[in-house]
């Protein structure tokens, strides 16, 4: 096989000139294998992972539509800078998940979004029925809210869109073999413990709110 | 109004939007910016620095990322998610790997005392054995997260002599030796994965403390390892250091604010300083209490401008009398979220404090009891998304706290990302133990969207009377940050690759970076390691650097602060004198005779030499800056009467 023989070249060349000595075929040799280990990574992912990455890039869209809303519905500064950081980061994250997908040959969903309505092309028809999703009927009230109602609602239901983000992550952690492809184990305990940050950023928020 | 929140919600609801989002104030024409990709052979592009080797992970490790290093004597060892690679720097300029363990966990965060060496395990794939096959079972007692335990007292060959396992494993930790104790030492577990089944390991529970008082969640995890006996290594105590702990989620100025605030200022708005935060008040409300306030003071009429004045000198107190006093915490706020977990615990015994950065907080952790740390005081932040790391200035009157935003995968040095954001936030550190904000610092150049970059781990680097911090911004390079003026930082020094891919984001860049025994030593994820030294520049001259190089240390973790000690030298006074001339505290004459009279002591001796020594100290008291001027006059002194 390709790959052996290459793992067996560097070894020998390793031997022969260890350190910053290695001559420029050396270093070919190395980068070859780099690469060839990046590629073998790629095979070691279960159907979970790749439901987790697909559902959640649905998931993550929603979120977009709710913190777009920010700007136009007279959000408080806080709330504002909280939903820019939320697309910011969405945004990324979708990005990350969708190479994930692409570099495994896998379905890669695209997001469209125009004004409340999301449409998830390729995979993620499920995107309604996951933990934390906002109903139709929940999106069109946060829509029509203005100023600390906005404020409210918006605080409200992005923690509860978090939770299912987080309570996502778990089920995919309670998944034999799920996650141990580094990449979807970073991604997924990142989306964890950001979004658990984020839920009691919120709540702290929200407490202000409640006087 | 019930509570210290209630009342900043009505502060919100009163002020202007003073939040827009901070402007772009990152550099393109910065070399760094269009650095062509490469594995090996990306471009480089470096400043006030020079390489002096970068060498190639071996055949086993590379394509697998490089974490976090410690140093033992001559050695570094560095961390791989397939086990731990020991390389031996005493040429700095060609490292020799003495030994790759192969022993697969992320992240394999290393930490060394005396013989022992301490690495982390979080994933799922580590295994007790140290095999490369992972464990697919959600459930399985092969499974090892949690601190492995090593004895390198030969350490070409670590010998594996324990583990504890812990409920969310291991992501850091950081290894505290108790002055008073010279039997054990003590780790510090943080672990940010979520908590595994009971049935992994017995014990563990995902509960709210609510409905479980034995939840592995809002504590830390305390091993006491005896040094004598290893395998004894046990968990000691779980702190609950979150306990009702609640703090603002408000946010220090960033500079859009100083700018729209000082636009405010100058359009002639009313701006009250409330619980240490800038706020412009509306017109109409300013009209309002104006007017209460003309009607208490017996005044009639038009307000004057004499009035106007008055009451712009009133108006803190009025504002406080009619909201109430800030609380110092809410105390009727009830439980509150908080963190869970802490991401690492910077621990810097000699003064007897911790910096932890837990989720959404920046803590100050009391340590003079290792095994029972209390929390002194909390910052929250609202342009803080991830608190993930603390660093004190040496002399523990400042602490800077890092933003890992977005977990170290994203690329958030881009022109469209806030420099508050995923960036570094300096705090001074009163007496009492409460730290205030002071200003951000991120790195000042644009990377592309191929690169992963946010702020990281990094260390002092020990140039006498200035703080600098050397630090990782993964594929952002590495960075020289003086903050010595904290209101103030700027960047020194860089060194910084294109991608590691052309096509598409893949994970590399420096991990970690750490100033040891007078070499700068960088954990490439992708590349391997990287050692650099300083290079003099405007900023930092030789004799600085020089003066660094005579601090030595036997070893250094990467969550454990040493204090710096500068043996007293003709080097040091050098270095003093070279900042006293950047600072402009004596004439250019003044200068050169100190630096003439300097050489004229080095090479005398005995009476001749302390007589100069003094003499120069005198002439400090005339230095038109006697603090830094201080210094050095305690150095002459010392040198003096070391004769």
């Amino acid at each position: 096989m390709q790959v052996s023989r290459i793992l067996l070249c560097a070894a020998l060349i390793l031997i022969a000139a260890p350190g910053s000595l290695l001559a420029q075929n050396d270093k070919e040799a190395l980068e070859a294998l780099y690469w060839a280990r990046q590629k073998e990574a790629m095979s070691r992912f279960t159907q979970a992972d790749v439901d987790f990455m697909t559902g959640m890039i649905g998931h993550h869209a929603q979120a977009l539509i709710m913190s777009r809303l920010a700007p136009t519905n007279d959000a408080s500064a806080s709330v504002q800078v909280l939903a820019a950081r939320i697309i910011n980061a969405q945004n990324d994250e979708i990005a990350l998940m969708q190479s994930w997908l692409r570099d495994r040959e896998q379905v890669v969903p695209q997001v469209l979004i125009e004004g409340l309505q999301l449409t998830i092309e390729g995979g993620g028809h499920h995107a309604h029925h996951m933990p934390g999703m906002l109903t139709q009927v929940q999106l069109e009230e946060l829509a029509a809210a203005r100023g600390q109602v906005f404020d409210r609602l918006f605080l409200t239901y992005m923690i509860q869109h978090h939770a299912g983000a987080v309570t996502m992550v778990e089920d995919l952690f309670a998944v034999d073999g799920a996650a141990q492809d580094e990449a979807a184990y970073k991604l997924a305990s990142s989306i964890h413990v950001d979004q658990i940050t984020e839920i009691a950023r919120m709540q702290e928020m929200l407490d202000s709110l409640a006087q | 109004m019930r509570n210290f929140y209630a009342r900043i919600a009505l502060l919100g609801a009163l002020a202007l939007s003073i939040c827009a989002l901070p402007a772009l104030a990152q550099q393109m024409d910065d070399p760094r910016v269009g650095l062509g990709a490469g594995l090996f052979d990306a471009e480089e592009a470096i400043w006030n620095l020079s390489m002096l080797s970068t060498t190639v992970p071996p055949e086993a490790f590379v394509g697998v990322t490089n974490s976090d290093l410690a140093f033992k004597d001559h050695y570094a060892i560095q961390g791989n998610y397939n086990g731990v690679l020991i390389w031996d720097i005493s040429d700095p300029a060609a490292p020799v790997l003495v030994k790759d363990y192969l022993c697969p966990a992320s992240q394999s965060d290393v930490s060394v005392y005396e013989h022992l060496l301490f690495v982390s395990g979080e994933g799922f794939g580590g295994r007790l054995d140290c095999g490369t096959q992972g464990v697919d079972e959600q459930v399985s007692h092969d499974r090892l997260r949690g601190i492995r335990i090593f004895d390198i007292s030969d350490i070409v060959n670590p010998e594996y002599v324990a583990n504890v396992q812990t409920c969310r494993g291991s992501h850091t930790h950081s290894v505290l030796k108790d002055p008073d104790d010279d039997e054990n030492v003590y780790v510090y577990v943080s672990g940010s994965a979520p908590v595994r089944p009971a049935e992994e390991l017995p014990g563990c529970s995902g509960l709210s403390p609510d409905e479980d008082p034995e939840s592995a969640l809002f504590r830390i995890e305390v091993v006491k390892v005896p040094l004598a006996d290893p395998a004894q290594a046990a968990i000691v105590s779980s702190p609950r250091i979150f306990e009702d702990l609640v703090a603002p989620p408000r946010h220090g100025p960033s500079p859009a604010d100083i700018a729209a605030m000082e636009e405010a200022r100058a359009a002639g708005k009313f701006v009250v300083t409330y619980a240490g935060q800038s706020i412009v008040l509306p017109d109409r409300y300013v009209e309002m209490i104006m007017g209460q306030w003309m009607a208490e003071s017996g005044k009639e009429g038009e307000p004057t401008a004499a009035d106007s004045t008055e009451f712009r000198e009133a108006l803190d107190g009025i504002f406080e009398a009619m909201v109430g006093a800030p609380d110092a915490e809410g105390e009727d706020d009830g439980p509150a979220p908080g963190p869970t977990q802490c991401h690492d615990i910077t621990l810097y015994p000699e003064i007897g404090l911790a910096g932890g950065a837990c989720e959404g907080y920046g803590l100050l952790l009391d340590i003079s009891d290792p095994a029972n740390p209390t929390r002194i005081d909390a910052v929250a932040d609202s342009n803080f998304s991830y608190w993930h790391s603390a660093t004190f200035s040496n002399d523990g009157s400042k602490i800077l706290f890092t933003d890992e935003w977005g977990g170290g995968g994203g690329p958030k040095c881009r022109a469209t990302d806030p420099m508050e954001w995923g960036a570094n936030a300096l705090f001074t550190l009163s007496e009492d133990g409460k730290m205030e904000f002071q200003s951000y610092f991120k790195l000042p150049a644009v990377q592309s969207s191929l690169e992963n970059c946010v702020a990281h781990n990094g260390s002092l680097i020990p140039v006498p009377g200035r703080d600098l911090f050397i630090q990782s911004w993964y594929q952002g390079g590495i960075s020289l940050m003086d903050w010595t003026d904290i209101k103030n930082p700027i960047e020194i020094a860089y060194h910084d690759r294109g991608p590691v891919n052309a096509d598409q984001m893949s994970s590399g860049g420096s991990w970690s970076v750490y100033w040891y025994n007078g070499v700068i030593v960088s954990s490439e994820i992708a590349r391997g390691l990287d050692i650099f030294q300083l290079e003099p520049s405007e900023y930092l001259s030789a004799n600085e650097i020089l003066a660094s190089k005579t601090v030595k240390l036997d070893y250094l973790n990467a969550q454990g602060q040493p204090t710096y000690v500068w043996p007293v030298s003709f080097t040091l006074a050098n270095a003093y004198l070279d900042q006293l001339e950047r600072a402009a505290a004596f004439s250019a004459e003044g200068i050169a005779r100190v630096r003439a009279g300097l050489h004229r002591a080095e090479a005398a001796e005995g009476d001749a030499r302390s007589d100069i020594l003094m003499r120069l100290a005198q002439m400090m008291s005339r230095s038109r800056d006697t603090e830094k001027a201080s210094l050095l006059k305690e150095t002459l002194e010392a040198l003096a009467q070391q004769n």
